[in-house]
């Protein structure tokens, strides 16, 4: 699927806008192709000139242009996509910018000991905080927790950190064979995961929207 | 004091009913007194193993809902003398089973015999459940491959939670029987090792019964391999399982077949 971009006048207000987007969630664009849509900007507008290299700047790939007639030297990249449907607005308002997302407190109950292990079909479920497994995480069972997960046994199972909207929460296990990890919503299939950290002991946390598995051999 | 064993596993086709009927058949050679009870009313089976199946007259059902008395339904084995046998019903379904009526049958049988070995359906619902509520050690029955050893760990989770034991704080002893081990695909990597379940199930393992023809042979003649083959592979591999649960310190090997010097020389199988 390819995100179509809309630019509008002023330029600079609308690129201002698409930074601030991109900061706050840096893996929006990649891997993404997109298409700049022109419609609403002419020739003469401040900024369209560069606007093309601007967006590349950003880190997004331009794979078209349409309605390229107000960019000059667009047109070679014209109408190399036909067919294209399209499948929803993702509007970026510049009012939103300014801002801040209050962060959710942290979970401050004491957390959850579970001291055996946690068997297919079993599921633990403790929003208010930490959940501590001292035993190993079964395919087919889950944990979910407000806040952090601590499994010192192997994670064959589903791992649900910060379930409650808590990015700092983290996950520890001491062989990781998860089939699903989750951090704040942000989750990673076991298909998606390395090779090389499958059987490790890893740390799973949530950098800017994106789950970074480290492992330990 | 009577011990109440569950053979179980989750899923089917794994050994349930055969194990039940060799390993009933062991403990009754050694001398306890013993009685096998077939909870997979419906789709009964313990009869035909235990060659009793021309002799059944009543059964669990008649014994909960009162038509018959405990005597009257259990059916003495033909070979062991303190071996008995209690049919489930093949025209009746799981419903019939009641919890009080499973409570005071089970409580009967405790009085009559050294151990109660209940025959668990497959499954997690109604017939599993009662036939592991009032055990005390449960006899978890494996196959080396994954989908047995994930359903195996759900019977554990729930042998955990929702038996009689478990609802009074305590635990029910389990241990696992890994049935129809091939050491030969073992090794080949076409089958789980005996490590890998056992570090996913983490429960104490009671035997390792290898993949053999004896088994089916014992089961179509209607005999317990522990009776019918005593020499090969899988029975002795029971008779270990059985001196363990007895309290008995075996170190856990995988019998192999035996065989004759001309065989070793010729007798070279194709895998």
């Amino acid at each position: 699927m390819a995100f179509v971009v809309m630019p509008e006048a002023p330029l600079a207000v609308w690129l201002e806008a698409l930074r601030a987007q991109i900061a706050r969630a840096p893996g929006f664009f990649d891997a993404r192709p997109v298409i700049v849509d022109c419609a609403m900007l002419t020739a003469g507008t401040e900024g369209v000139a560069t606007l093309l290299a601007d967006l590349e700047a950003c880190g997004i790939s331009v794979i078209d242009v349409e309605n390229a007639a107000a960019i000059p030297g667009a047109d070679p990249w014209q109408r190399r996509l036909v067919g294209g449907r399209p499948a929803g607005v993702v509007e970026i308002k510049p009012a939103e910018v300014a801002k801040p997302v209050a962060e959710p407190a942290a979970p401050s109950l004491p957390g959850l000991i579970v001291e055996d292990h946690v068997r297919s079909g079993q599921s633990i479920v403790f929003p208010k905080g930490d959940v501590t497994v001292i035993g190993s995480v079964s395919s087919g069972a889950e944990v979910l927790a407000g806040g952090s997960i601590h499994i010192y046994g192997a994670l064959r199972g589903r791992a649900l950190a910060g379930a409650q909207g808590f990015a700092r929460a983290r996950i520890f296990c001491n062989r990781l064979e998860a089939e699903l990890v989750s951090i704040d919503g942000f989750y990673k299939t076991a298909d998606d995961m390395d090779a090389e950290v499958r059987g490790a002991a890893a740390q799973i946390r949530l950098d800017a929207g994106r789950i970074v598995i480290a492992a330990q051999r | 004091m009577a011990k109440v064993v569950v053979v179980t596993s989750g899923k089917g086709g794994v050994g349930k009913t055969t194990s039940t009927a060799a390993i009933g058949a062991a403990l009754a050679q050694a001398g306890d007194k013993v009685v096998v009870v077939d909870f997979d009313v419906g789709l009964r089976n313990l009869d035909l193993v235990m060659g009793a199946e021309r002799r059944v007259v009543f059964d669990l059902i008649n014994v909960i809902q009162g038509d018959a008395k405990l005597h009257q339904a259990l059916i003495r084995d033909k070979r062991l003398e303190n071996l008995s046998i209690l049919p489930a019903s093949q025209t009746r379904d799981k419903d019939a089973l009641t919890s009080e009526g499973v409570a005071k049958v089970i409580a009967e049988l405790r009085e009559k015999f050294d151990w109660v070995l209940c025959d668990s359906p497959a499954g997690i619902e109604r017939g599993p459940a009662l036939a592991m509520h009032h055990a005390d050690i449960a006899i978890v029955v494996t196959n080396p491959e994954v989908s047995s050893v994930r359903d195996s760990d759900r019977i554990i989770g729930l042998l955990d939670s929702k038996t009689e034991r478990a609802q009074r704080g305590e635990r029910v002893e389990k241990h696992l029987l890994l049935t129809r081990y091939d050491p030969v695909r073992a090794a080949r990597g076409d089958m789980l090792k005996v490590e890998d379940v056992l570090e996913i199930l983490s429960i104490p393992l009671l035997g390792i019964i290898p993949e053999s023809q004896e088994v089916l042979k014992a089961s179509n003649v209607g005999v317990p391999v522990t009776l019918n083959a005593p020499e090969t592979a899988p029975a002795r591999a029971y008779a270990d399982a059985v001196r363990r649960l007895r309290g008995e310190a075996v170190p856990v090997t995988i019998p192999q077949e035996r065989r004759t010097f001309v065989e070793r020389l010729f007798g070279r199988r194709v895998a």
